[in-house]
C-alpha cells in the first residue's frame, strides 16, 4: 500500500486554481519532496493532504484514509509541521511535547518515554526547561520536529521545514530528519524550494509549477532525464545576434539558453565543447569574460521541465521567506 | 474532553508566564473606579454667589444671615456682597461666580404687608449639576427662611418622612459592580480575543486542526480558559476595589460566595459572546479596533454609571440584550443590598442562557478548516 496515493486533486480559489488535477503516489518508508517556487501550490497542496484544506476536486488517500471522508483517521496518521513556527514562545520546549501529547490522547507513561526519546533525537534534551522564546530559529525547528512526531505518525509533513534558517542549522536539520526517519520507519512527504535540500535530502521529487505536476522521479533520474550531462555558462564581451546559434551548432551541444547575457549550453562532452567554444570565439573575434563548466543541477532540471530558473523566482519572493509570515498560497 | 484539557493547560500555562496581561485588564478599571468615583461621587461645594442687596431692610438681613450661615456651616456657597447688580451679572457671565441672588428693593416691604415677597436666583445653567446644586441650596435656604418663629404644638401640615433601608451609598461605591464587570470584559478581551486571533494569525491553530481535536472540544477549552482568566481577573478587582470603595463587611463568606458566582456566570457569558464576535474573523487588527465600541456600547448602557430610567427608547433597548445589564444588576444587589439569590436569579438565568446560546452559535460557526 502506498504511503499517500494522490488523485487528481484540484483546488481552486474562487476563479484561481491553486492545483490542477495533480497525481502520484508516495512510497512507505521514501523521503518525497514537492520542489517548486513561492506560490506554485506547494503548501496548498500539503494542507489538502493535512486536511486543513478541503480539496475542490479529485481526492487523496494518507495511510489508507480518504482526506475528506476519513478526516480523523488522516490526523490521527499523520505529524504535520507548518511552515510558520508555530511553537508556543512562553511555554517550555517539554511543555510544548506534552500539551500536543495530550492533544493525541497519547497515554502519560507512553508520553514520557516518547518525550524523553524524541529531546535526545533532536539534541535539546539540555534544553528541555528552557522557553521556546529563548531558544534560536534552528533549535525552535528542532521542537518542532519534535512535537510532530510526539505521538509516533505513520506520516511526516514538513513544509518548507528548514526556511528561515542559517546553513549550518539547514544541514542539521536534514541529518536530523534522516535519522529519525530511519529510526522510526517514517514516511516523509516536505515542501522546500531549496534545490540543495531537495537533491540531497528526498529520494525523489515532484517540481510542481504554477499548480502543475512538471516531473517526478529521484534526483539522479530527473538530472538524467534532460539532455546533456555537462552546462557550460557563459559570457562574452559584444556577442554576436546570432552567437546562440553558432553555438548550438558546435560538438555535442544539446540547447542554449541566453539570460542575462550569460549563455548555458548543455553538453554532452564539456572538455571537447569548452575548446570548440574558445576556438570559435577567437575566430569570431568575440571576447570570453568568463566561462565556467557544471553538471547537470536541479536548477537545470527545473529550467528544462518549467521554462525558467528556480532561483529567479526565489529572488522575486525572497521577502517572503521569513518562517513567521502569516499565510502563503 | 481529555484534548479540552490540554488546550486549557495550555492557555493557563502561557497565562502564568505573562503577569502583565492582569495587570493590564486591572489598571484601567482600578483607574476608572478612583476617579470617576471620587469625581462625581463628592458633594458640590464653595459655589460662588453673589448677593446683590437692593433692600437692606430686617427681612433682607435675615436672608442674608441664612446664606452666610450655609456659607459658614455646609460651605455648600460662598457668598460675595456686590453693591452693583450689572457688575455682578458680568461677573456671572465671565465664570467669576456660579449665580446671583438678587433680593429687590421692595422685598422688606412686601414681607411685611405679606404681598409675595420674591427674591431671585440667575444662575449659570451651562453646568447642570452644579445649577441644580445651587438651586436646590437656595430653595432650602427660603424654605427655611418662610418657617414660623413658633411651630404649632399639632401642626396641620402633611410632611414626608423619608426612610432609608440601606445605609448611604456613596458614588465610588455605586461605581464598583460596572468596575468589576468591565475588568472581566477587559481580560475577555484581552486574554481571550485579541491572544485568540493573534495566535490563529501566526498559524497556531493550524498545529491543532491538524490534531484529532473536535471543534466542540476546541471551543470548549478556549471557552473554559478564558473564563477562569476572567474570573481571576474579576475576583481580583472585586477584593482590590471593596477595600477603595470601602464596601462594608466586604469579606462575608457568604456574599463572597454568591459574587463569585455571579463573576463565573458572567465571564462565561462574555467570554461566550466574544467567541461569537471573533470565530470567523483572522485579522489581528479587528479585534483591537473594535475594543473600545464594545466597552463604550455594553459598558455605558448598562447602568453602570447612571440610571437606565435616564435613556433614550434607543438606548435602553440595548440595555435589555445587554449582559452587562443583569451582570451589573446583580453584583449591585450583593455589593450594595446584601441580597441572596432569589434577588438576583432573572439575572443569572439570563447571562447562563446567552453564554449557551453564545457558544452554541460559535461552535456551529466555527470552521474545522483554514
Amino acid at each position: 500500500m502506498n504511503a499517500i496515493d494522490v488523485r487528481e486533486i484540484v483546488k481552486k480559489f474562487g476563479e484561481f486554481t491553486a492545483v490542477k488535477e495533480i497525481s502520484f503516489a508516495v512510497e512507505e518508508g521514501e523521503i518525497f519532496g514537492l520542489l517548486g517556487p513561492n506560490g506554485a501550490g506547494k503548501s496548498t497542496l500539503i494542507r489538502m493532504l493535512t486536511t486543513l484544506l478541503p480539496p475542490t476536486g479529485g481526492t487523496a488517500l494518507v495511510n489508507g484514509f480518504d482526506i475528506t471522508r476519513q478526516a480523523d483517521g488522516v490526523r490521527r496518521s499523520i505529524g504535520v509541521i507548518p511552515q510558520a513556527m508555530t511553537s508556543d514562545l512562553e511555554l517550555s520546549v517539554e511543555e510544548n511535547l506534552i500539551i500536543f501529547a495530550k492533544l493525541y490522547g497519547v497515554p502519560r507513561v507512553k508520553r514520557e518515554r516518547l518525550i524523553d526519546e524524541l529531546l535526545q533525537a533532536v539534541e535539546l534534551t539540555q534544553w528541555r526547561a528552557a522557553q521556546v522564546k529563548h531558544l534560536s530559529g534552528g533549535m525552535r525547528r528542532r521542537v518542532e520536529i519534535a512535537r510532530g512526531l510526539v505521538h509516533e505518525p505513520k506520516i511526516f509533513f514538513l513544509d518548507e521545514p528548514t526556511t528561515g534558517l542559517d546553513p549550518v542549522s539547514r544541514v542539521a536539520v536534514w541529518e536530523m530528519l534522516r535519522t529519525i526517519k530511519h529510526q522510526r520507519e517514517l514516511t516523509i512527504l516536505l515542501t522546500t524550494h531549496y534545490m540543495d535540500e531537495a537533491d540531497k535530502l528526498c529520494d525523489r521529487i515532484a517540481i510542481v509549477d504554477h499548480g502543475e505536476l512538471k516531473a517526478l522521479d529521484s534526483p539522479r533520474k530527473l538530472k538524467a532525464s534532460i539532455p546533456g550531462l555537462n552546462t557550460l555558462e557563459v559570457s562574452f564581451h559584444n556577442a554576436p545576434e546570432n552567437w546562440a546559434a553558432t553555438l548550438e551548432a558546435l560538438p555535442s551541444v544539446e540547447g542554449v539558453t541566453v539570460q542575462d547575457h550569460v549563455y548555458r549550453i548543455a553538453t554532452f562532452n564539456g572538455p571537447a565543447t569548452t575548446t570548440a567554444i574558445l576556438e570559435t570565439a577567437a575566430h569570431a573575434g568575440v571576447p570570453v569574460l568568463s566561462l565556467s563548466v557544471q553538471s547537470t543541477t536541479l536548477d537545470d532540471v527545473f529550467v528544462h521541465y518549467t521554462g525558467r530558473a528556480l532561483r529567479d523566482e526565489l529572488q522575486e519572493a525572497s521577502a517572503k521567506d521569513s518562517p513567521f509570515m502569516l499565510r502563503r498560497g | 474532553m481529555g484534548r479540552a484539557w490540554a488546550i486549557i493547560e495550555r492557555e493557563l500555562r502561557r497565562f502564568r508566564r505573562s503577569p502583565v496581561l492582569i495587570v493590564i485588564s486591572l489598571v484601567f478599571p482600578i483607574v476608572q473606579l478612583v476617579v470617576l468615583g471620587y469625581a462625581f461621587g463628592g458633594n458640590v461645594k464653595h459655589l460662588k454667589v453673589a448677593i446683590v442687596d437692593q433692600d437692606h431692610g430686617v427681612p433682607a438681613v435675615k436672608v442674608r444671615e441664612l446664606a452666610s450661615a450655609l456659607a459658614s456651616g455646609a460651605r455648600t456657597i460662598d457668598t460675595i456682597d456686590y453693591g452693583d447688580p450689572g457688575r455682578a451679572m458680568e461677573d456671572l457671565r465671565d465664570g467669576r461666580v456660579n449665580g446671583v441672588l438678587t433680593i429687590p428693593p421692595e422685598f422688606s416691604r412686601r414681607v411685611l404687608e405679606r404681598n409675595q415677597p420674591r427674591v431671585a436666583l440667575i444662575e449659570d445653567n451651562t453646568d447642570t449639576f452644579v445649577s441644580a446644586t445651587l438651586a436646590g441650596t437656595l430653595a432650602g435656604m427660603i424654605a427655611s427662611y418662610n418657617e414660623p418663629a413658633h411651630a404649632p404644638r399639632i401642626p396641620g401640615q402633611a410632611t414626608l418622612d423619608v426612610v432609608e433601608v440601606y445605609p448611604y451609598v456613596p458614588y465610588v461605591q455605586y461605581l464598583l459592580p460596572g468596575t468589576v464587570v468591565m475588568s472581566v470584559f477587559m481580560m475577555v478581551m484581552i486574554g481571550g480575543g485579541i491572544i485568540f486571533i493573534d495566535d490563529k494569525a501566526r498559524g497556531l491553530h493550524e498545529g491543532y486542526l491538524v490534531t484529532p481535536i473536535t471543534k466542540f472540544e476546541l471551543i470548549a477549552g478556549f471557552n473554559v480558559s478564558g473564563t477562569v482568566k476572567a474570573v481571576m481577573a474579576g475576583v481580583v478587582l472585586m477584593t482590590i476595589g471593596s477595600v477603595i470603595a470601602g464596601i462594608p463587611n466586604a469579606f462575608n463568606l457568604v456574599r463572597l460566595f454568591r459574587l463569585f458566582v455571579v463573576v463565573v456566570i458572567t465571564s462565561f457569558a462574555l467570554i461566550s459572546l466574544m467567541f461569537l464576535l471573533m470565530v470567523r474573523v483572522s485579522d489581528p487588527l479587528l479585534p483591537r479596533a473594535v475594543f473600545g465600541v464594545l466597552n463604550t456600547l455594553l459598558y455605558f448602557p448598562s447602568g453602570a454609571v447612571y440610571p437606565q430610567q435616564g435613556f433614550p427608547a434607543w438606548m435602553q433597548v440595548i440595555a435589555v440584550v445587554d449582559p452587562f445589564t443583569y451582570s451589573v444588576h446583580a453584583l449591585k444587589c450583593l455589593l450594595l443590598k446584601n441580597t441572596g439569590f432569589g434577588a438576583i436569579s432573572y439575572d443569572l438565568a439570563f447571562l447562563t442562557i446567552f453564554g449557551v446560546v453564545a457558544m452554541t452559535a460559535a461552535t456551529m460557526l466555527f470552521k474545522r478548516t483554514l
